[in-house]
């Protein structure tokens, strides 16, 4: 499982550069509760919520759901929001989600070249990678570089699609089912489907990656 | 603006580093950094455009060297300090030295599920005909705002065809300015990579981006 696994050590990062940004932060934040606009109490709710609620296994449960039930998956491609507001997810950064599907012939790859736009309420907040120069400046002109950059190599003639969040509308990846798995549950299938299958990075992994 | 956010295209970065079982946050000033600014846009006032145009109008040597959340947090104390909600002397006393001014409302913990839940949504209804359909030809339009855009450079002035008409939705371009929502026609407008990089461009390779009408002729 990808991205949404929770341990109990951090890096350690350069903290004499750190420190300022953490002294900052705790200051503006007893500042801002001290006039009242905020609510500590509130921060601490947001926070949960993206930790441990919101995560790529809510989108993995989309797409195996589209991978087992095709009236699904045509209601999921034909308009998106409702679709996955059907599986229970909604909200903030994922107003209007349009799911896009991988085929043999067409791999699909989402950025956000401006700024870090992501599908929330499917995905998560996104990882560092996603929100960093190296992704943003090259996604939209070296995909198969980036691809690489995962370790992901597909076929000369596949056509790439590059979809660039430059608007308020949120992209998801339908990442190709994977073989072998005919007759699989919702609930199996959706092991299979990695956060970065969901964007493009990668692929869904195979039975074979399970054991 | 064309600022240092406008990163489609750009050379030098080196390869893109996933980090194997990355956390959601990086430490707890992350954490605190997000929540913030999340729970400020309630008493705040400003929309997810101001916001946007607050983190990436800094100078492009800052803008590079920060973080993601310090480019977040370094976007909220502008917008903050702009509407007088606080200034640089508080923050560095790191207490409150002057009454609070009103605001309309303040996110509580029980409020917080809703609000996620209701979201931003842009799409807007419309009594307006969309000027371009599926399979249009369009140029996007070479313009160089001082303001905010989310025209990326690297289309400007390129030819690409309409895929998707995706309804009226609030433009940022207005919007960002406190102009009102001042809704457009969008569409998903589809570019051959040969078109944006040159002819030695992969073949396979097309690009798409989001486009407010605003930002396009017809070819």
């Amino acid at each position: 499982m990808s991205g949404h696994d929770h341990h109990d050590h951090h890096h350690d990062h350069d903290h004499s550069e750190l420190s300022e940004t953490q002294l900052r932060v705790r200051a503006l934040e007893t500042v801002l509760t001290e006039k009242g606009y905020v609510d500590p109490a509130a921060l601490d709710v947001l926070i949960e919520t993206y930790e441990k609620k919101v995560g790529p296994r809510n989108g993995a449960r989309v797409v195996a759901k589209a991978w087992a039930d095709p009236a699904y998956r045509e209601r999921l491609l034909k308009n998106g929001t409702p679709a996955i507001a059907e599986v229970g997810y909604a909200g903030r950064q994922g107003e209007h989600i349009v799911a896009v599907e991988n085929t043999p012939k067409r791999h699909n790859m989402v950025v956000c070249t401006l700024c870090s736009c992501y599908p929330w309420p499917v995905l998560g907040l996104p990882p560092v990678w996603y929100k960093a120069a190296p992704y943003r400046a090259r996604a939209v002109n070296d995909p198969r570089g980036v691809l690489a950059d995962f370790g992901v190599a597909l076929p000369q003639d596949t056509e790439i699609r590059v979809w660039d969040s430059t608007a308020e509308l949120r992209y998801l990846v339908i990442p190709m089912r994977p073989a072998g798995t005919e007759g699989w549950s919702e609930e199996k299938l959706a092991e299979l489907v990695t956060r970065d299958s969901m964007i493009g990075t990668g692929l869904a992994k195979s039975p074979a990656d399970l054991k | 603006m064309n600022g240092a956010h406008d990163m489609g295209g750009m050379h030098g970065f080196g390869p893109v580093e996933p980090e194997p079982n990355e956390p959601v946050f990086h430490g707890e000033w992350e954490k605190r950094a997000f929540a913030l600014t999340l729970a400020m846009g309630m008493p705040g006032g400003w929309n997810i455009d101001m916001s946007r145009f607050a983190r990436e109008n800094r100078p492009p040597g800052d803008y590079l060297s920060m973080t993601y959340y310090q480019i977040w947090l370094a976007g909220l104390i502008d917008l903050m300090k702009e509407r007088g909600l606080v200034s640089d002397d508080e923050i560095a006393a790191g207490h409150s030295l002057r009454p609070a001014k009103p605001v309309k409302r303040v996110l509580s913990p029980a409020d917080v599920a809703q609000t996620l839940h209701r979201g931003g949504p842009t799409a807007r209804e419309t009594n307006s005909k969309a000027a371009f359909a599926a399979g249009d030809k369009v140029r996007a339009k070479v313009i160089n705002p001082l303001t905010h855009t989310r025209l990326p450079r690297y289309v400007r002035g390129r030819v690409g065809v309409i895929e998707s008409v995706r309804g009226c939705h609030v433009f940022p371009d207005s919007n960002s300015q406190g102009l009102g929502e001042d809704p457009r026609w969008l569409y998903t407008v589809k570019f051959d990579g040969r078109e944006l990089w040159g002819a030695d461009t992969d073949p396979t390779l097309s690009v798409s981006i989001d486009a407010w009408e605003p930002y396009l002729v017809r070819a």
